[in-house]
């Protein structure tokens, strides 16, 4: 970390309005336990501004119909609607084609439908899944189902003490028995951004597909499919300012349109017959039962939002705040940072000596602080440690440096109960 | 709005940095791991049951200030007690912790100091981890009991 890194007095570097940023947000205005809110658990969902709320609303108040099957006004507005949310996030994440966009109910689907898809069809007896040690367990559950369904290994990637992936020992894991890599872009408890280009050209080599969980990195930075040149991306919404419940799914065409369908329904099929049904074309194929128009509506309206602010102001805005909070918080006597990757986004994991996380979390939201306390969900990651559990602080675009200054007074409230 | 000095009381803070009992006894003849996802507390109780009676009690583990000061006195509460004895103190503490019933106080003693947690409702767990454990430990159930 920089020494000449700073004081709240200091003008911060970030372009960004905050306060003209905050007020989009309604909920910032909340009080809780009679403080006001400091939100920085955006890691396990981001706060929706009002343009994603008013989105969800236009589309109650004057846009919903069945889509794809109306010949009315309203179905052919709401189609349309829906397949420009699919240009919309197919600009968003710079795939070729909007039809490599499927949408999900969030990261974690769109991981399960490749695993029962793709990996259900190659993925055999004596193949190996290579997951790395710092994944979610949305990006480790499906893979050991497959595993067990199938016979196959799960390989897992170490990472060193400082949360970064050995790429060494990753190289080494990839072989003949190698069938699908997947990993995290962002990891959600240490905040390490992964040097997912590489990767891919590493797998890409020996011929493998790689699959990327991207929920902690569409937040937070500008994502190419096709300069990562990954195989399938998977993102949620609501890390990203937009609703819960709907995420989006991006699939290679020719990996998409050799896979079978994941789930079988209405949309996905071109003519059913008791004799026989034809599937319909990608993404249809994989989009069974009527979707979650309003929440691509809302999805829509968040990369809208994003895009206004500069998806790079909100990075340089979010590393502003890292610095300035990690230099804080790791200035204060017992604290221990968990994840200190050269390369990080916005997470910001720590244990205080022995008092329990929990604890801290309890007494911090007395003081208005939302955090994570816990696992989050990566329990892997902190056995790796040998900790049960850490806080984490999470940034988005409307966090500011006296909400840093806050948590800064709550860690010390801590030590103050547990003195 | 509830303080925070009703959930860290000062007896709860001394036995989280204290724990009695924290061992396994000699003779212990029944034991149960109980654990909370939530949080990931781990803690095994054992006992050396003679008949229906604990005659010792310990426990070990890794746990938020609120899960080891309760089961650190449980343990305290429990030894010497009957099976049903021992039921009867968790569903009172239970009582207590939840905020169903405060009566019970007087009698509970010492555990009495717990009584702020149910103005805390995500603690109750926390709180009630050793006893179900216990539980389980008391029944000579050999799965792993969670919270959740």
């Amino acid at each position: 970390m920089s020494a000449s890194v700073a004081t709240p007095e200091t003008a911060t570097r970030s372009l960004l309005d905050v306060e003209k940023v905050r007020a989009d947000f309604p909920i910032l205005a909340t009080r809780v336990h009679g403080q006001p809110l400091v939100y920085l658990d955006n890691a396990a969902t981001s706060q929706k501004p009002k343009a994603v709320i008013d989105a969800l609303v236009r589309y109650y108040e004057h846009g919903n119909a069945n889509i794809h099957r109306g010949v009315h006004y309203l179905s052919q507005l709401a189609t349309e609607e829906f397949e420009a949310g699919r240009r919309a996030v197919q600009k968003f994440i710079n795939a070729a084609e909007a039809s490599e966009i499927i949408f999900t109910r969030g990261t974690t689907e769109g991981i399960n439908l490749v695993a029962q898809t793709w990996g259900r069809q190659h993925v055999g007896g004596d193949n190996e899944i290579l997951v790395t040690a710092m994944e979610h367990h949305s990006d480790i559950v499906p893979w050991q189902m497959l595993c067990e369904e199938k016979g196959a290994k799960l390989k897992v990637a170490p990472i060193n003490d400082r949360g970064e992936l050995v790429l060494d020992e990753l190289e080494k894991l990839i072989g003949p028995k190698t069938k699908i890599v997947a990993l995290t872009h962002v990891s959600n408890a240490l905040g390490t951004v992964n040097p997912v280009k590489k990767i891919v050209a590493m797998a890409h080599a020996h011929g493998i597909p790689v699959v990327v969980d991207g929920a902690q990195a569409v937040p937070h930075t500008i994502v190419d499919v096709q300069d990562l040149d990954c195989d399938f991306y998977s993102f949620s919404a609501h890390k990203m300012y937009g609703p819960t419940g709907i995420g989006a799914l991006y699939g290679r065409k020719a990996l998409l349109e050799a896979m079978s369908p994941y789930q079988g329904g209405g949309d996905m099929i071109s003519s059913v017959t008791f004799e026989k049904t034809t599937y319909n074309k990608v993404p249809h194929k994989f989009e069974a039962g009527t979707p979650d128009m309003a929440g691509v509506a809302g999805l829509k309206a968040a990369i809208e939002y994003m895009q206004s602010l500069g998806i790079e102001k909100i990075a340089g805005h979010e590393h502003d705040l890292l610095v300035y909070a990690t230099e804080r918080v790791s200035a204060l006597d017992g604290v221990k940072i968990i994840g200190t990757a050269a390369e990080k986004a916005s997470v910001l994991s720590f244990t205080l000596e022995d008092v329990h996380p929990h604890d801290i979390g309890t007494i911090l939201d007395q003081e208005g602080i939302a955090v994570r306390t816990g696992h989050h969900c990566a329990q892997p990651v902190m056995d790796r440690y040998r900790i049960p559990a850490t806080v984490r602080a999470s940034f988005a675009a409307y966090n500011t440096r006296s909400e840093v200054d806050a948590l800064v007074r709550g860690i010390r409230k801590v030590r103050e109960v547990f003195a | 709005m509830p303080e925070l000095r009703d959930l860290y009381q000062e007896v709860i803070l001394e036995h989280s940095k204290a724990p009695r009992n924290y061992k396994e006894p000699a003779g212990t003849n029944h034991k149960a791991e109980g654990y909370n996802p939530l949080c990931g507390d781990r803690f095994t109780v054992y006992l050396e049951m003679d008949g229906e009676t604990v005659r010792d009690i310990g426990f070990q583990g890794a746990g938020c200030a609120i899960s080891k000061a309760s089961a650190s006195m449980m343990t305290q509460t429990v030894k010497g007690k009957t099976k049903a004895e021992a039921h009867r103190i968790f569903q009172k503490f239970h009582d207590l912790v939840t905020g169903h019933s405060h009566d019970s106080e007087a009698e509970l003693g010492k555990l009495a100091v717990f009584s702020g947690v149910s103005e805390f409702p995500v603690r109750v767990k926390c709180a009630t981890l050793a006893w179900h454990t216990l539980e389980a430990a008391l029944e000579g159930k050999q799965e792993k009991i969670s919270t959740e």
